[in-house]
């Protein structure tokens, strides 16, 4: 059976690495697995959206509408967009943070309010206040790791094999920091 | 070994095994990152060239020289490089000569949404389709003997799913291809009339001798599930109905997109009693598949318009509902892209704004000029249309429209064709102001090294074009050079300028907030004076917002560049480091 895992978020922070790190991860458990990424103009600022999708022989690199195992989310109004994609009994982590985009910036829309509680109430969620976790490792721009972290722990790949990929994936200047956000994160 | 690699990198991986030896891009998204992996492999000769036209003439002289080579570009990239391509198919070639365009179905990151592979039947020339990273260098080191063999150029054509996809890759050592001997031969090589009525012959032999090849060979396969339902499909189409369907059809997938395997699609089509085609874009395997006479069923079941999904598939072979989704009650404010915090062109077009300019605008991070809140671009066309379609536009309305009236164009972009638009205005009497954006890379692909940089795409050192005595060396006699930080010096630059009445350059320098060299520090914070006037949200910038009716300045978003500063009339807004 295929697993299908949605990183949605805000050009910027860092999806790309969180979905190589969980491809890296799964590939050597031998599993087939595909990854779908944003690059160009979407990176500047606006939603990104990848897929990483992973089972015995994986064909289409995207998720469709009510399919995400679960949707790992960087900010607050990403998760809300992406509820959709998410399979019935799914997951959602997200990060507790608000970016505003520029239509509420400019005052024509208004950002949804209490996302995190009404994600609560139609799926099983966990939110993750992953900027303090970052500070606490010593990186503020470790949110990434520290998401990955928490998404490891409700995967049943043990955590020296993440710890692994963390440490192939990262560049050694922020080795450290990045391990300690993922730690962090997986024991939350 | 296997190994995670994006179809781009893959096409990079194919290519070194196949012995490449010069490759020759304009970076594109989402074709960029072929070359940027080409140039990890010290034995291969790569390099930016201006434009894409450019690319592929080197890349063709490198072929005709005995190497084997390969330019890279997205779908409008090769609209540029057309001209060499359509009579490159008649000389052939010597080395082998790839060329890879990526297309961008669903417009991720582009103007358009054209279809490459009318390219292929216009010009005569094979084109292959991968549908993974897998097959993106299987492909590709295909392509380089399928080059030689039949003595053509050869596309591969691929998509942003598959360029931008990751997937498992076997990797092969690097095949040790000699240089071939190069030897004059005008008959083949100097395209005038007489030889090339001659080369013509040998492009129909050609495509008569590759159809027969695409019939018999297993690059177009069909897979068997003895199901009455048959599939043609290419490229990320084929994986999409794969997921889709399953074993519940019968696929002709088409390695080959042009020329099609007529035999092998009547004999599929035979054995089938319903018959799909599969195909993003344009209709054109269904339509050569009709002119066949065969019944299909093509785009009257899928569309014309953007990307395929695995659940429309579904829907239209098998009549299936995709599974239960949870509906969204509220609407969800859209977030598009914005330019960042820190990024010089926001500046430039606060200040066209404000003088109420028509701005003729260009392709790269500054066409987001056109957006909320800064709304100041006017038209984006193609690479290069910035400088001569505002010439056009002056002299369609004339002098006192031309005072009102400037175009926006990258450094990356001017070298790339915005330059031949300057040598126009200054040659056929335009008094046009171009204001060349000058932030020392090219952005929005993702950091590229140009001409103006000083730097190859290896990193090495080399001469810089100076666009001061460039445009200076064109006629262009006033050119100014600014810092749209500025903002007061800035505005009075750009008002004197589009008073003259003769031809000016205003080149707004200040490089990329994202580049590694520019370090801008601390955060802005708003201080007890502000009035809350929302000067500041004019410009645009994603780190200053409103919460509960008060303008604040989002300190994870900030970077401390400062123009807030700047812009602010009551002093409210400081730097903290």
């Amino acid at each position: 059976m295929t697993k299908n895992i949605m990183i949605v978020g805000v050009g910027g922070q860092g999806t790309l690495l969180a979905s190589r790190i969980l491809g890296n991860t799964v590939i050597n458990e031998g599993y087939d697995v595909k990854l779908s990424e944003v690059h160009g103009m979407s990176q500047r600022g606006g939603s990104v959206v990848t897929y990483v999708k992973y089972g015995e022989k994986v064909y289409s690199p995207i998720v469709d509408k009510g399919e995400a195992d679960i949707i790992l989310a960087f900010e607050l109004l990403e998760a809300y967009r992406a509820l959709p994609y998410l399979k019935k009994g799914g997951k959602i982590i997200v990060n507790d943070q608000k970016i505003d985009p520029m239509p509420v910036i400019s005052g024509l829309a208004q950002y949804p309010e209490n996302i995190a509680d009404k994600l609560k109430e139609v799926a099983d969620c966990t939110v993750v206040n992953a900027l303090s976790l970052a500070k606490e490792a010593g990186n503020t721009k470790s949110v990434n790791v520290v998401l990955i972290g928490v998404m490891a722990k409700s995967t049943d790949i043990p955590y020296e094999k993440w710890v692994e990929t963390v440490k192939a994936t990262v560049p050694p200047k922020f080795l450290e920091a990045n391990l300690k956000a993922f730690e962090l994160g997986y024991n939350l | 070994m296997k190994k995670l690699l994006l179809g781009n990198a893959a096409v990079a991986r194919g290519a070194y095994e196949a012995g490449v030896n010069v490759v020759a891009s304009y970076p594109g998204t989402p074709s960029t990152e072929i070359t940027e992996e080409i140039v990890k492999f010290d034995e291969v000769y790569a390099e930016w060239s201006p434009n894409e036209k450019v690319a592929a003439e080197v890349a063709i002289g490198a072929s005709i020289g005995g190497a084997r080579a390969m330019s890279c570009m997205k779908h409008v990239g090769l609209n540029v490089m057309a001209d060499p391509v359509f009579t490159v198919s008649y000389t052939g070639v010597n080395g082998g000569l790839v060329f890879c365009v990526a297309d961008d179905p669903g417009m991720h990151s582009s103007q358009n949404e054209q279809d490459s592979r009318h390219y292929a039947k216009a010009s005569k020339i094979m084109m292959l389709e991968p549908s993974d990273s897998s097959d993106c260098r299987d492909m590709t080191k295909m392509a380089f003997d399928l080059s030689e063999k039949f003595d053509t150029p050869v596309f591969i054509r691929l998509s942003t799913r598959v360029s931008h996809s990751q997937s498992l890759v076997e990797l092969h050592d690097r095949e040790c291809v000699e240089l071939k001997p190069y030897e004059k031969n005008t008959q083949k090589y100097v395209m005038m009339p007489a030889m090339a009525i001659k080369r013509h012959v040998v492009v129909e032999d050609r495509i008569a001798a590759s159809k027969k090849f695409a019939d018999e060979s297993d690059i177009n396969k069909i897979e068997a599930n003895g199901s009455e339902i048959g599939v043609i499909s290419a490229g990320i189409a084929y994986m999409y109905a794969k997921e889709a369907l399953g074993d519940k059809a019968d696929y002709l997938k088409l390695g080959m997109v042009y020329p099609l395997p007529e035999k092998k699609i009547l004999d599929f089509a035979k054995a089938h009693k319903k018959l799909f085609v599969v195909e993003e874009l344009d209709p054109i395997i269904e339509e050569h598949i009709k002119a066949l006479g065969v019944e299909v069923i093509g785009k009257e079941a899928f569309t014309l318009l953007g990307e395929y999904t695995p659940a429309m598939i579904k829907k239209a072979v098998l009549g299936e509902d995709s599974p239960e989704s949870i509906s969204l009650e509220e609407n969800i404010p859209v977030r598009p892209p914005v330019m960042c915090a820190g990024c010089p062109h926001r500046a430039t077009f606060y200040v066209l704004k404000k003088l109420g300019l028509t701005v003729s605008g260009d392709i790269g991070c500054y066409t987001l000029g056109a957006t909320m809140p800064l709304q100041s671009v006017d038209t984006t066309i193609c690479m290069g249309a910035s400088v001569s379609a505002a010439h056009g536009m002056a002299k369609a309305r004339g002098k006192e429209f031309n005072k009102k009236l400037v175009s926006v164009i990258g450094d990356s972009t001017f070298m790339h064709s915005g330059i031949t638009g300057l040598v126009d205005i200054v040659y056929n009497k335009g008094a046009n102001t171009v204001i060349i954006l000058d932030n020392s890379i090219t952005g929005m692909t993702g950091h590229q090294d140009n001409p103006t940089t000083g730097k190859t795409i290896r990193g090495e050192d080399t001469k810089q074009v100076n666009l001061i005595t460039l445009c200076k060396a064109v006629g262009v006699e006033r050119v100014v050079v600014a810092d749209p930080f500025d903002i007061k010096h800035f505005e009075e630059v750009v008002k004197t300028e589009t008073e003259a009445d003769e031809p000016s350059v205003i080149i707004a320098q200040r490089p990329c907030a994202l580049l590694k060299t520019v370090k801008y520090t601390g955060v802005c914070e708003i201080n007890d004076k502000c009035r809350n006037c929302k000067m500041c949200m004019k410009l645009g910038c994603p780190a200053i917002t409103v919460r509960q009716g008060k303008v604040v300045i989002d300190a994870t978003q900030c970077n401390g560049c400062g123009l807030c500063v700047n812009v602010c009339p009551f002093g409210a807004i400081e730097k903290k480091d």
